[in-house]
């Protein structure tokens, strides 16, 4: 697509380009380069000269057993959330497309914990199930369970993901509403006509309707699983324990800055910059095909 | 609405079971933050010795002063300015380079132009934390740790707005621009009168985003400031809690954190058109 | 106040020619319409006088300057667009003032010609309205107005009463004839409606396949039409086409024979062609009938409302008189 009109100049538009231009150059290119640069080196003991390695990084990090067991973690973790999420936000959104009145009110009430940031989500799960002082910590006892995540690594990670994925129901929400809203109501009341009841209209109607919406919202939040959750991670468990909710960017954290491991850090960004494609060209494919419906 | 749903619609037994069944749902939601309010607004002792209470006790004041006043590390009322400053910076910025950046490749033919298209192109959805360590080293060397640029500039450096800007130009009539021409409208005076104007919905839809993108920041902060006076609000909590064994002050923490959320609710619920269609925009 | 004149001019794009030589010298206060169907190039030749589209090769003159470099803001001229162009976000008086206010024109001076404007086009109540708060025939008023207030040398029109409903286009029109002969501006003005063409033109241009097939005054072009697609294309119903090997014997070969419906008529007496009627169309003032000779062709016929008309299968004679038929060569140029 291309406009008919042109304005004349050539100073003008590369002045225009050149802030944008020079912020992803400095900020973006050249970071990205010098992971993949990095990424091929490692420091020497004392952290004065760097030695060429090849892939040796790529080579040491898919046969440790910590790094393999991350991607485990990271695929275990971005499954649960996006499922937990995903199946919160689907359920909600229908219970609201069946009002006629109101669902605007109960849109407005499950909308804003997007605005929360991960951070604080994790504050608060991490307040709600604090092992001395937690409400829920403390219930659980009465009834009987001994709630510690500090110690337990399925509990760990059951708290992780959901807080994670409690803010990010607003978000499905929103869009499944939306896509509910958007099938045609003769549709369903054909079905309806035909004899179709809630549950089998939901299945052989509705569902099928709503997959374009499904499939979007399946790679959104596979990305935010992977990308956005630090915050969570970092409050609640700080990869703990022994390494059960440490996700493949908390990792990339923890052995640049804590363990100031470069050459092995910016391999680990090199591979997560591949996953980013890889779930990039997905995305595109399917706007692609949105686009030629 | 009423004729869309038509038969449908539940009645009777059945409505009231939806009722219940969202009023469950936004009970789950708001459960973490009515605990957090309730925190708040309780003294320490109350909360040490499980288990709290689960109605707002008369410490709000004391607790909040206190974590505006003087917080654990630095007043949370200085981190909340961080965090404004770096959230407008954010939004601001970017949507400026990307309106600029947006006219040029639409509305001008350069050398370069296609190349300059596909470098922007590339630096989408890749976020911050994947070059995580070299782009600290460029923020080093450039002495932006403990700066507010070195907050903004890097959070910058990425083209989704540009194309949302793009897409938007792409749909102005030509033939707007044709008769800004003939009334004799320079490139910029173009700009300014009649593109700027026009798209003024998409900006601030835009900047709802972006606002909160920007306020909700945490890896990036973390890295860069270490001086507690330059730390946002949402990094700042996290440094809050005490290392080792000592309790933290829960009250001043949880009055943090419910500061920390009242911007970006605000701005949601007060723009929440244009952040439904913000929201939309930004993922097409 | 100018005179305009094109030269020679062409235009392409890469390899494909879109105009092709246009000549003509346009005397000042001139009503030119340029008319033709759909790509034919007349919105071309339009912007190139415009300044909106390069001039590949020739020139374009307004007044005794040679305009092919300049900017369209620097070439004296207005534009009325086909989709109005308005200014959404702006009020009716912002749009009309805009050029002015970038022209740097003092602001008494723009409430002024403003103001004018507004009485001259019925705007008066609108002014501080924005577009979309506006009928069709307003905005295309709004469209005029800040064409006017420009005081231009010249005037060009693109299309712009295609947007309106049948009703209003034959009033708008009425009015822009009006206000052309008022303010007496050179204008040029492209259509695809031939009846347009022929009431507002002074004289006209029509257009195909980026050639200049004929110019000259409608009824001149009505009467004498200068090829086949001229004579098809002025004229409702079109000009009937014969096979000239049968209907005039002696032309060359490949000719066509055209012959206006108006020119048709039935003869009572049997002399003439054979044809059979298909339908009848009775319109009130006239009436038009559609018939099949007996060669094959076919061949419409205009007559006057009053006179009965045939009924459909019947077979009557057709007759026309030698002075008004048109012979077209093979390549479709008159003879």
């Amino acid at each position: 697509m291309e406009k008919r009109v042109r304005f004349k100049g050539l100073w003008l538009p590369l002045l225009l380009v050149m802030p944008q231009l020079l912020i992803t150059a400095v900020f973006f290119f050249y970071p990205a380069g010098q992971a993949i640069w990095q990424s091929l080196f490692i420091p020497d003991p004392f952290g004065l000269s760097m030695r060429y390695v090849g892939l040796g990084n790529f080579e040491f990090l898919l046969s440790d057993p910590f790094y393999r067991a991350s991607f485990v973690t990271t695929a275990v973790f971005s499954i649960l959330v996006t499922l937990v999420s995903m199946g919160v936000a689907l359920y909600l959104a229908v219970l609201a497309d069946r009002l006629i009145k109101g669902s605007g009110t109960y849109r407005t009430l499950l909308i804003w914990p997007y605005a929360v940031a991960p951070a604080v989500a994790g504050v608060l799960w991490l307040f709600m199930f604090n092992t001395r002082v937690g409400v829920v910590t403390w219930y659980l006892g009465v009834l009987g369970y001994d709630w510690n995540h500090v110690l337990n690594q399925g509990e760990a990670m059951g708290l992780v993901v959901v807080a994670s994925a409690w803010g990010r129901i607003s978000y499905n929400f929103l869009f499944f509403l939306a896509g509910l809203q958007a099938i045609p109501r003769s549709v369903i009341e054909a079905a309806a006509i035909d004899g179709a009841r809630f549950w089998t209209r939901f299945r052989t109607i509705v569902f099928p309707l709503l997959s374009p919406t499904t499939f979007f919202l399946l790679v959104v939040n596979i990305v935010y699983a992977f990308f956005e959750t630090f915050g969570v991670i970092h409050t609640i468990t700080s990869g703990g324990p022994q390494q059960a909710t440490t996700i493949l960017v908390y990792k990339v954290y923890a052995d640049g800055f804590v363990g100031q491991d470069l050459g092995s850090s910016a391999a680990q960004s090199v591979i997560l910059l591949v996953i980013v494609g890889i779930l990039t060209i997905i995305q595109f494919k399917y706007i692609e095909r949105r686009v030629h419906y | 609405m009423a004729e869309r749903h038509g038969m449908v619609e539940r009645r009777g037994v059945g409505l009231w079971l939806t009722h219940l069944g969202l009023i469950v749902g936004v009970a789950f939601i708001f459960f973490p933050i009515w605990l957090a309010f309730v925190a708040s607004t309780v003294s320490q002792p109350e909360i040490v010795s499980p288990p709290m209470p689960l109605w707002p006790g008369d410490q709000f004041v004391e607790n909040y002063s206190k974590a505006l006043v003087s917080g654990v590390n630095a007043p949370v009322a200085r981190m909340l300015l961080n965090s404004a400053i770096m959230a407008f910076g954010i939004s601001l910025g970017k949507i400026a380079i990307s309106l600029l950046s947006a006219f040029a490749i639409v509305y001008f033919r350069f050398p370069g132009r296609r190349l300059f298209f596909w470098l922007i192109f590339l630096t989408l959805m890749l976020p911050v934390e994947v070059r995580i360590v070299p782009t600290y080293e460029v923020a080093a060397n450039f002495g932006m740790l403990n700066s507010y640029s070195g907050l903004i500039f890097p959070l910058i450096a990425s083209a989704t707005a540009t194309f949302l800007f793009r897409q938007f130009f792409m749909t102005v009539p030509d033939e707007l621009a044709e008769a800004a021409r003939v009334d004799g409208a320079r490139p910029m005076q173009f700009f300014i009168d009649i593109l700027l104007p026009m798209s003024r919905t998409n900006i601030a839809a835009l900047f709802v985003i972006l606002f909160i993108y920007g306020w909700n920041q945490y890896l990036w902060p973390l890295l860069i400031t270490t001086d507690p006076e330059m730390n946002t609000i949402v990094m700042g909590i996290k440094q809050m809690f005490p290392s080792g064994d000592d309790i933290a002050d829960w009250p001043v923490i949880m009055a943090t954190s419910i500061l920390a959320m009242i911007p970006p609710v605000v701005v949601v619920i007060g723009m929440q058109k244009l952040f439904i269609r913000g929201l939309v925009d930004s993922e097409k | 106040m100018a005179t305009v004149s094109l030269q020679g001019l062409k235009k392409s794009f890469g390899k494909t020619d879109v105009i092709h030589d246009v000549e003509i010298d346009i005397a000042d206060g001139e009503f030119i319409v340029i008319v033709g169907p759909s790509g034919c190039g007349k919105s071309t030749l339009l912007r190139m006088v415009a300044g909106l589209e390069t001039v590949s090769a020739g020139e374009v003159r307004i007044g005794d300057r040679q305009v092919n470099d300049v900017e369209p803001m620097d070439r004296d001229i207005a534009m009325v667009f086909q989709n109005y162009a308005l200014y959404p976000h702006m009020s009716v008086f912002d749009n009309m003032a805009y050029g002015l206010k970038i022209a740097k024109v003092p602001r008494s001076e723009i409430e002024a010609r403003v103001a004018v404007a507004a009485k001259l086009l019925q705007l008066e109540p609108y002014l501080q309205r924005r577009p979309r708060e506006l009928s069709g025939g307003q905005r295309q008023r709004v469209a005029m107005g800040r064409a006017i207030v420009r005081k231009p040398a010249v005037f060009l029109f693109d299309e712009p009463l295609s947007n309106l409903d049948a009703k209003l286009r034959v009033q708008m029109r009425l009015e822009i004839k009006q206000l052309q002969r008022d303010l007496g501006v050179t204008s040029l003005y492209v259509t695809h409606d031939q009846v347009e063409a022929m009431t507002l033109a002074d004289r006209m241009i029509v257009m195909n396949g980026g050639v200049a097939d004929q110019i000259g005054a409608p009824l001149e072009v009505y009467a004498n039409p200068a090829t086949a697609f001229v004579a098809g294309f002025i004229g409702s119903p079109p000009t009937n086409f014969l096979d000239a090997s049968t209907f005039a014997p002696g032309a060359p070969q490949g000719a066509q024979l055209g012959i206006r419906p108006e020119h048709v008529v039935l003869s009572g007496d049997g002399t003439g062609h054979r044809a059979k009627v298909l339908y009848a169309e009775p319109l009130g003032a006239e009436s038009l009938i559609y018939a099949r000779l007996e060669s094959g062709d076919n061949i419409t016929i205009r007559q006057d409302g009053a006179l009965p008309t045939p009924a459909e299968g019947e077979t009557v004679s057709v007759a026309w008189d030698k002075d008004e038929e048109m012979q077209f060569a093979k390549d479709g140029r008159r003879i």
